[in-house]
């Protein structure tokens, strides 16, 4: 049904060409189906609430699904920058698909805002990266909030368990260089796969170097796994995980062996209970009111933000390159990169954003806060 | 490594060998009879799991309503050939089956409160939704071409592992599923932690085995299956009949799965595309087993599971690398040690 909408959405604009002015045409490339599709869904859901008309000019989406997979993330990307000539692309969900694109984006010049989490996606700035944007948190930012719990609660020893992926990987460089400057030694070092059916052997060897703490890397409800087993197991301490991990889902899954779990996330998972006087308290709101209207209450999820706040930052930037070129043209895209890379102090639902030349993802540390789970839900640390 | 962990690691490799074990049978199994690789055996795993799991989350199984489809096309295609030939009571008796059945089924499981059902009703419902669909799926997808090479028929099983998945992620979602145990009761002995869920697997395993033992050694069925399985064609001629034995195979293979699937629910997270893995896993022990020889295959599978496990320990970033490797030397001396031969064309 939205294919055909879409296809017919296609056609019409096809004979509607010689319109006066063109829409602003927005590619977005996610990933509704395929493992990633629990982060790819609910960016879904939220395309369908981003700004229909922006700086007076009607704005429409073309959202396509790449199946979690890189190879159609990159011809999604080349058929809405060539066949459809859209003005900016929002996506993908994954970081490899992400990067992928970075590709597509800097040979078409079409400004790109990826809804993917790996630092590389927009660092070290290059040619080509100057045509790209990200809208979440890096893994450092969430790295050092767990970093700066971990010593302050005088955690000397930790065991670190991570995806036996980019994510898990990359989780471990940057914990482990933070951890170091912190003088915290990461005492064991495992991996697993998200689709393991046990992991005994590497919660053995997590717990047989007596750590202080364990963290867990990993994203979704495979990052259950090592925490029941390691509960299982007799392990009493305090266990740490990821931003990854916040969802419901989660949870369910987890059960009464997640009690404790501590874990950083971006202001809109704890939207409700932020302090009044936390900057992101009314944009988080605003997006969690408004997704929950429409996909019911207790649905909203930090995946959805990202998209969200690629919205939000073309509303901020689109005005300043509509005075400069009309849409459709490259110099409304070149325009609009300007736009975005100028983008200051702008309130999105993960964070504030100020970009700059030298860094496309312009968050700092208002964009996370620790939480802890207790009695089955999330609850803010003071 | 002292002691402990090591018998930690071995009751861990042993419980999930002894999946392994089954669902290598399984793929011996099948290959054997119908030259079917049976890539799909972990499809059944994650279905028979997910259906139990939605059905104590108090929610209509999706499963019930493909094997309503499958039923009708079955129908279709049977009891049109039936009534061609004039043979209404047996257009009836097809009907009956694959179509009244399913409808049944999905009239019990609607209409009861399938939450509040004891486990053991549960666990049977879903096997009387999942194990259907296994000669079901013979007869749609493998019957027509039974003759063909070995290689067109790994070719369906792709195609139909690969719409399996998919048609798991729609009827499941993307998120994991875990079931509560069959029982809380746990034993410890020294360091060991036994769950009662680790002797339920151990335990249903080896009777399994022993079950499919007694039948391969004694009934007509079995007979006749292991008569296909050694000479199709001088099988056919002594009027066993191929179709037959192709639907037994895929039953008794959908029912291990299946079975598989709901014994290690409460054990792990199961999410639509697990079965994969431990459908490979299963196949490197068949492989090991040379796809013919079930004692050597069982072996082989409580060799994968418990180099799993200390591999998971030692070297855990290299666990899969180290398990699928393991097929290469066993590769090497089969083909060194036995002749080979052509696949008759």
């Amino acid at each position: 049904m939205k294919l055909r909408n879409t296809l017919l959405a296609a056609l019409g604009l096809a004979f509607a060409a010689t319109a006066a002015h063109a829409d602003i045409k927005v590619g977005v490339v996610l990933s509704a189906t395929g493992p990633a599709a629990s982060l790819g869904i609910p960016e879904k859901n939220t395309i369908g609430l981003l700004p229909t008309t922006i700086g007076g000019e009607k704005v429409s989406y073309i959202v396509l699904d790449d199946a979690s997979d890189t190879t159609t993330a990159v011809k999604n990307a080349r058929k809405l920058t060539v066949e459809d000539g859209v003005d900016v692309i929002i996506g993908s969900t994954t970081s490899p698909a992400s990067l992928a694109m970075v590709d597509v984006a800097a040979e078409t010049k079409t400004p790109m805002i990826s809804m993917a989490a790996s630092a590389r996606i927009v660092a070290p700035m290059d040619d080509k990266k100057r045509w790209v944007f990200k809208t979440p948190q890096n893994d450092q930012q969430m790295a050092s909030a767990i970093i700066g719990h971990m010593s302050a609660n005088n955690v000397r020893k930790v065991s670190f368990i991570g995806f036996a992926n980019a994510y898990g990987e990359g989780w471990y460089e940057q914990f482990k260089k933070l951890a170091e400057a912190k003088g915290i030694e990461v005492a064991a070092s495992e991996r697993f796969n998200p689709a393991d059916t046990s992991v005994t052997g590497q919660a053995l060897k997590l717990m047989s170097v007596k750590p202080d703490a364990v963290f867990i890397a990993g994203s979704g409800t495979p990052a259950a796994l090592p925490q029941k087993t390691l509960r299982e197991r007799g392990y009493k301490g305090p266990i740490y995980q990821t931003h990854g991990v916040a969802n419901n889902d989660f949870l369910r899954i987890c059960g009464k062996d997640c009690e404790g779990t501590l874990l950083p996330v971006g202001p809109v998972q704890m939207a409700r209970s932020l302090p009044d006087s936390h900057p992101v308290k009314a944009s988080a709101l605003a997006y969690v009111e408004k997704y929950e209207a429409a996909n019911g209450a207790g649905s909203v999820s930090s995946f959805g933000a990202y998209a969200w706040d690629a919205g939000v930052l073309l509303e901020a930037a689109v005005p300043a390159a509509l005075k400069v070129a009309k849409p459709g043209s490259a110099e409304f895209r070149a325009a609009l990169r300007d736009a975005l890379e100028g983008v200051k102090e702008v309130a999105g639902a993960t964070g504030i954003y100020s970009m700059s030349a030298e860094d496309h993802l312009g968050l700092d540390d208002r964009s996370r806060v620790m939480i802890e789970i207790r009695n089955g839900t999330w609850s803010l640390l003071k | 490594m002292d002691m402990a962990i090591a018998l930690i690691l071995s009751q861990d490799g042993i419980t999930n060998g002894a999946i392994y074990a089954l669902l290598a049978l399984a793929l011996v199994l099948v290959f054997a009879v119908t030259r079917v690789i049976f890539i799909q055996q972990g499809e059944f795993v994650a279905y028979g799991a997910l259906t139990l799991a939605m059905m104590q989350s108090g929610v209509l199984p999706a499963t019930v309503w493909l094997l309503v489809a499958m039923g009708a096309l079955v129908t279709v295609l049977d009891g049109g050939l039936a009534l061609k030939a004039g043979q209404g009571r047996r257009a009836a008796g097809v009907a009956g089956w694959n179509l009244g059945y399913p409808l049944a089924l999905a009239a019990v499981v609607g209409g009861l409160a399938v939450d509040a059902l004891p486990l053991a009703l549960q666990v049977l419902l879903t096997l009387a939704i999942v194990v259907p669909m296994g000669p079901m799926m013979y007869r749609l997808m493998y019957q027509p071409i039974a003759s063909a090479p070995v290689l067109v028929l790994l070719i369906v099983s792709v195609a139909l592992h690969i719409a399996m998945v998919g048609l798991g992620l729609l009827f499941f979602g993307a998120e994991g599923q875990r079931t509560p145990a069959f029982s809380e009761f746990s034993l410890e002995l020294g360091p060991l932690m036994v769950s009662a869920q680790t002797l339920w697997v151990v335990a249903v395993s080896v009777l399994l085995i022993v079950a499919l033992y007694q039948f391969f050694g004694r009934t007509l069925y079995g007979k006749a299956l292991r008569a296909t399985a050694i000479n199709r064609v001088g099988a056919q001629l002594m009027g066993i009949s191929p179709t037959l034995a192709g639907k037994l195979t895929f039953f008794l293979a959908a029912f291990i799965g299946a079975l598989s699937g709901v014994l290690i629910a409460p054990i792990t997270t199961i999410y639509y595309d697990t079965g994969f893995l431990i459908g490979l896993k299963g196949f490197v022990a068949a492989i090991i087993g040379g796809l013919a020889s079930y004692p050597l295959a069982a072996a082989g599978a409580l060799a994968v599971g418990l180099l799993e496990a200390f591999a998971s320990f030692w070297a855990s970033a290299y666990k899969e690398v180290i398990v699928f490797t393991l097929i290469i030397p066993v590769l090497l001396w089969r083909s060194l040690t036995s002749h080979h031969v052509e696949e008759e064309e």
